[in-house]
């Protein structure tokens, strides 16, 4: 299954990707509607130090632990995608206290947003990788 | 083909049907189930009563689950004994159902302490099941005054399930702070100031000694009037099926990583059993629902014939009060016990992180919880601190921390 990867040395900590995926998530057809001004939720984000940068969203586990431990069964792996069905979830942040990855984090309505590979909006493939400038996303089967 | 049963039918079971069903596509599967539900989220049931969800969405798998996973439920029924030798489950409906491998998932009961006088009182409740909670919302009206006695982690999500549909609610308990099984003195004083700001009134250090109608009678002598009473002081391993045959039972079942008992081709998962924290390094109960899965599943993939261990159990609970979160893993080593603690606070914000022979073993998180999973993830790992920048772990949970080599690992390939 094609995944969303990252490469450290290409990476120049830019944040574009955190855009990309707001926007591509927002259902606006507007970038500057969509997101000047206001808090953003991406379901992408770059971390890292003084020196390294990277881009970290859902790794789309083999065996995700937040599928096992989610207390409102609101999260599900359909064809290798980690999926999260807003409507069942009640924000008890279970997710967050076991992914490793850091990978989910509360979307604007308290309900938990992931990385779903932009497969549940209009995009249809990873904005965060479209619009990297330096190729450090990439898109790909490993 | 072999005849699989299941006692119980909670997220342990469903658990062990998806881990039997991974192994093994075509044995029989049958669960007997006490409640007359499929399987439903039952930490959801504060979330019912706050009008956060709803019966629809509480179920824990499609309507289709038990079809798909070609399962027969026997709903409405309790198993009463389990005959070893006979390899049968006798039934409350005086039926036998036999099995080749038997998994018992028969969960926890409310533990009610023999309180004087409780008896006269008209409108008790416990706070456990959904049946629970939708006897509770029938008793409850705006004018009601509740009474809920335990202020542990069930007792406090139901004060705040009925908060805006009851006129006052006080929680009573023997301890001297809230959440006294995961929080420390200062950590629980910051969650109940909260909770107090949100209308929730405490009596702690106190507890009841008489109840007599609507009155409960405190130890310190304060008496006080109620409509409606909540009994949330703990819950009890439903181990009484494996006792009675003579299998190792401490506080909880006894199983090993395979979550087999010590008795032939029965298995026990979920909150009925005792196992390994591998962050004390000792056997206790784990009653939380991402374990009862993770038992679940594993015990499944074993009794289909797909070798598996679970041996990553910690305690551990996200729980969150009125928009403040509160995160708590492992276990908490001070000086006192040969850990060394660290420590980054204000005056509401708290990050614990407790360290025992180069590990990490515990933390406990007010408020600053983002990407907690990081923290729990090095504790399940083991991961040694030396091999990773603590330091700036304690600041911020980032997996930038890690090191080269062990990020490539974890972001380079399929995990």
């Amino acid at each position: 299954m094609k995944r969303v990867y990252v490469n450290e040395d290409w990476c120049i900590g830019c944040h574009l990707c955190e855009y990309n995926c707001a926007f591509a998530n927002s259902g606006a057809k507007d970038m500057a509607k969509a997101l000047k001004g206001k808090p953003i939720y991406p379901r992408i984000h770059v971390e890292g130090d003084d020196r390294i940068t990277y881009a970290v969203s859902c790794r789309h586990c083999v065996d995700p632990i937040c599928v096992k431990s989610c207390i409102a069964g609101a999260i599900s792996v359909k064809d290798g995608i980690v999926k999260i069905d807003e409507n069942k979830c009640v924000g008890c942040l279970t997710c967050v206290l076991v992914c490793p990855y850091g990978s989910l984090a509360p979307g604007e309505n308290g309900t938990m947003q992931k990385c779903e590979l932009c497969t549940q909006n209009s995009f249809g493939e990873p904005a965060c990788v479209k619009g990297c400038p330096n190729r450090a996303i990439v898109f790909e089967e490993r | 083909m072999t005849n699989y049963v299941i006692i119980g039918n909670g997220v342990a079971a469903a658990g062990c049907i998806e881990g039997i069903r991974a192994a093994d596509t075509k044995g029989k599967i049958t669960v007997i189930s006490e409640e007359n539900t499929p399987v439903y989220c039952r930490p959801l049931i504060s979330y019912y009563l706050e009008g956060k969800t709803d019966l629809e969405r509480m179920k824990y798998r499609d309507d289709s689950f038990y079809q798909d996973m070609k399962c027969e439920v026997l709903y409405n029924v309790k198993a009463e004994k389990i005959d070893k030798e006979a390899k049968t489950v006798i039934l409350s409906n005086g039926k036998t159902v036999s099995y080749d491998k038997l998994c018992v998932a028969t969960g926890s009961s409310p533990f009610i302490p023999p309180f004087k006088g409780l008896e006269t009182v008209e409108k008790k409740f416990s706070f456990l099941t959904l049946n629970d909670a939708l006897s509770l919302e029938k008793a409850i009206n705006k004018n009601s005054r509740v009474l809920i006695v335990g202020a542990g982690l069930i007792g406090l999500k139901c004060a705040e399930g009925l908060h805006d549909r009851t006129a006052e609610i006080i929680v009573c308990d023997l301890a001297d702070r809230i959440l006294s099984s995961i929080l420390d003195r200062e950590c629980a004083a910051i969650v109940q100031s909260h909770l107090e700001e949100n209308g929730i009134k405490f009596k702690l250090n106190d507890s009841v000694v008489e109840f007599n109608k609507n009155i409960a009678v405190m130890k310190s002598g304060v008496k006080i009037e109620f409509d409606v009473l909540v009994l949330a002081v703990g819950v009890k391993p439903n181990s009484y099926l494996i006792k009675d045959i003579g299998g190792k039972v401490n506080r909880g079942i006894v199983v090993d990583n395979s979550m087999r008992t010590d008795l032939k081709d029965i298995y026990a998962v979920g909150d009925c059993t005792e196992s390994e924290d591998i962050s004390g390094g000792i056997k206790r109960v784990m009653a939380l629902m991402p374990n009862a899965y993770m038992q679940g599943k594993c015990a499944g993939m074993n009794m289909g014939g797909k070798p598996e261990i679970f041996d990553k159990a910690i305690p551990m609970n996200s729980i969150g009060f009125f928009g403040l979160h509160v995160m708590t893993a492992g276990s908490y080593f001070d000086s006192d016990n040969g850990g060394t603690v660290y420590q980054e606070k204000n005056k509401d914000k708290v990050k614990r992180f407790y360290t025992k022979d180069g590990l990490l073993t515990g933390f406990i998180l007010v408020r600053d919880t983002d990407r907690a999973g990081i923290y729990t993830s090095i504790i399940r790992e083991k991961t040694p601190l030396s091999s990773l920048n603590f330091e700036m772990l304690q600041k911020v949970s980032s997996t930038a921390a890690y090191s080269k080599e062990n990020r490539r690992k974890k972001f380079g390939g399929v995990v």
